[in-house]
C-alpha cells in the first residue's frame, strides 16, 4: 500500500462509520460568546465538552494580563529558550508554579503534550522501564515511545496488577518510572495514589503523576490529587497543562528533585520547539492566582459535577465509576454514541464523542466536562435533553 | 526447550480461540490481524491474559514486530526463558 493509499483507507473507514454532512471531529465554531456558549452553524450552543473547568477563558484579569504582555513583549518569542533566552515572564511563572506546589523546581513547556514528552523522555531511556496505567493519555504513550525505554502497561487502577509487574521486574524496578493520572481523561476516575506510593516506595521506583485534569479541580488550593490526598512527598514528578483549568495553552513539570533542571539540556521536546508566547505566559500567571484562590469556583464546579452525574445515573446511563467534572456515558456501539452525540447537538449542546480505538477497551463514549460557570439553568436544560434522548438511545 | 515452545504455542492458541471463535483455523503462520481480525485493543487485552498465564510482562515495544501466531509465541517464549 502506498503512503497515500493508507490515508485513503483511513478516510473510507471514517466515512463508513460517520454520517454525511457533519464533520464530527472538526465542528466549525463560528463565534465564541463566553466560556460556555458559542455559535455553531447558525445556532447558539452550550459548550459541555471543553475542559474549561473553572471557566477562566474570559476572566478579566487574564485578558488584561495577556493584552499588556502582547503590547510590551510582542506576539511571540520566535524560538526556543535555549536559543533565544528566557523572558521575565517564563522565569516568573516557573517560580510561581514551584511556590504553588511548595516545590523546589519547575519547568514550563509549550504544551501539556510536550510536558509529558519532555519529562518522560528526559527521565527514562534505553534499558529503563516505564510502567504505565492502561488508560493513560496519548501524550504519555508517545513520551514513552520517544524515551526508548521498555513500555509495560498495568490494568487501569489495578494495584494487584501493578504490584505483580513490579515484582516481575526484580532489580529493574529501581530504574522504573511509574506513570499515573490524577483524574483520568476518559472515565473521570482518580488514581489510587496512596496505594501507588506504597508500591513505588516498596520497589524503589520513581513516580510521575499527570495532574492535567485534576489541577484546579482537586485539593484546597487546587494543586490536584497530591493535595487532596496529602501525598506530595510520595510523588517524584508532577506534570500538568495550562489548557484546561487555566484556560490557556502550555504545560509544566514540578519536582523536589534538583535534577529536574537538567531536562532543559537533554529533553528534545523542550529544546527543539519555540517557548510559549508572552500573552500565554501572562494569562496563565493571572489564571494560576485565580485558581489558587478559587475555592468558591471549585465548590460550584463540584456541585455541577455531582448534579449531572446523579441525574444521568438516575436516567439509566452507564457512567464512569465516580462523580467528577469529566462525566463519560459509556455506550455499547459507536452508532449509539453517535446518535446520542448528534441528539445533544440538535438540542444545542456540544459534547465530546470518543470512538474506538481512542476509548479504552473498545468502548464508545459521549463525554461531558462541566464547568464552574455553567449556570443551574444550563445544567437543568442538559439534564432534560439527556432525559429526552434516553428514551430513544437506551431503549 | 523445544517442548517448552510447543507448550507456549498451545496455551497461546487456547487464548486465541476464545477471542476468534472455536471454528477459527489457527496455525503458527496465521496472521493475527488480517486472518483472526484481532485489532490493537483486543491484542493488548489478549497480552494481559497471556502475561498472567505465564507470569511475565510483555513490553508493548516488542509487539510492533509481531504479526503471526508463531511470532507472538516466540516472543513469549523468549521472555519466559530470559526470566529463568
Ligand atoms: C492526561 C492528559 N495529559 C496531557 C494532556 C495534554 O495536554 P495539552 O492538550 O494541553 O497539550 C492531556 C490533554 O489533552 C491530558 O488529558
Amino acid at each position: 500500500m502506498s503512503l497515500l493509499d493508507k490515508l485513503d483507507a483511513v478516510a473510507a473507514a471514517r466515512k463508513a462509520l460517520l454520517p454525511e454532512g457533519v464533520d464530527v471531529f472538526g465542528i466549525p465554531v463560528e463565534e465564541v460568546y463566553s466560556s460556555t456558549e458559542a455559535k455553531i452553524g447558525d445556532r447558539r450552543i452550550l459548550f459541555l465538552g471543553t475542559n474549561n473547568y473553572l471557566g477562566l477563558t474570559f476572566a478579566p484579569e487574564c485578558l488584561q494580563a495577556a493584552h499588556k504582555a502582547i503590547d510590551s513583549e510582542g506576539t511571540g518569542t520566535t524560538g526556543s529558550r535555549m536559543a533565544n533566552g528566557s523572558y521575565c515572564g517564563h522565569r516568573a511563572l516557573e517560580r510561581e508554579f514551584a511556590d504553588f506546589y511548595h516545590c523546589q523546581s519547575c519547568i514550563v513547556f509549550t504544551t501539556g503534550y510536550q510536558a509529558n514528552l519532555a519529562t518522560i523522555s528526559g527521565l527514562a531511556g534505553a534499558g529503563d522501564v516505564v510502567l504505565i496505567d492502561g488508560d493513560s493519555h496519548a501524550s504519555i504513550y508517545d513520551g514513552c515511545r520517544l524515551s526508548g525505554a521498555e513500555i509495560i502497561r498495568f490494568r487501569h487502577n489495578d494495584m494487584a496488577d501493578l504490584d505483580k509487574r513490579l515484582r516481575r521486574l526484580g532489580e529493574r524496578s529501581r530504574s522504573t518510572l511509574i506513570i499515573i493520572e490524577g483524574i483520568y481523561s476518559m472515565l473521570g476516575d482518580r488514581a489510587p495514589l496512596a496505594d501507588v506510593v506504597k508500591l513505588k516506595n516498596a520497589h524503589g521506583s520513581t513516580l510521575l503523576l499527570d495532574e492535567a485534569h485534576s489541577l484546579g479541580v482537586l485539593g484546597q488550593t487546587g494543586q490536584g490529587l497530591v493535595e487532596e490526598t496529602g501525598l506530595m512527598d510520595g510523588v517524584d514528578f508532577i506534570t500538568g497543562t495550562f489548557s484546561k483549568s487555566l484556560g490557556g495553552i502550555g504545560g509544566y513539570c514540578v519536582s523536589n528533585h534538583p535534577q529536574l533542571d537538567q531536562l532543559r539540556y537533554v529533553s528534545r521536546p523542550y529544546i527543539f520547539t519555540a517557548s510559549p508566547t508572552p500573552a500565554t505566559i501572562a494569562s496563565t500567571r493571572a489564571a494560576l492566582r485565580l485558581l489558587h484562590d478559587g475555592t468558591e469556583l471549585r465548590q460550584k464546579l463540584w456541585k455541577n459535577a455531582r448534579q449531572l452525574y446523579s441525574r444521568l445515573r438516575e436516567l439509566g446511563y452507564r457512567l464512569g465509576p465516580e462523580p467528577s467534572p469529566v462525566i463519560a456515558t459509556i455506550l455499547d456501539t459507536p452508532q449509539q454514541a453517535l446518535a446520542l452525540w448528534n441528539g445533544l447537538l440538535e438540542h444545542g449542546i456540544y459534547v465530546n464523542l470518543i470512538l474506538p480505538p481512542a476509548a479504552p477497551d473498545g468502548k464508545s463514549l459521549v463525554r461531558c466536562s462541566v464547568s464552574a460557570v455553567h449556570t443551574s439553568e444550563q445544567m437543568d436544560y442538559v439534564g432534560q435533553a439527556f432525559a429526552e434522548l434516553s428514551e430513544v438511545i437506551l431503549r | 526447550m523445544v517442548n517448552d515452545y510447543t507448550d507456549t504455542l498451545q496455551k497461546l492458541c487456547h487464548h486465541l480461540r476464545q477471542l476468534a471463535g472455536p471454528d477459527a483455523e489457527i496455525t503458527p503462520q496465521t496472521d493475527l490481524i488480517d486472518e483472526l481480525a484481532i485489532d490493537s485493543v483486543k491484542l493488548l487485552n489478549l497480552i494481559m491474559e497471556v502475561e498472567d498465564e505465564f507470569d511475565i510482562s510483555v513490553p508493548i515495544n516488542a509487539l510492533a514486530d509481531v504479526q503471526t501466531v508463531h511470532e507472538l509465541a516466540s516472543l513469549i517464549h523468549q521472555i519466559k526463558s530470559a526470566k529463568q
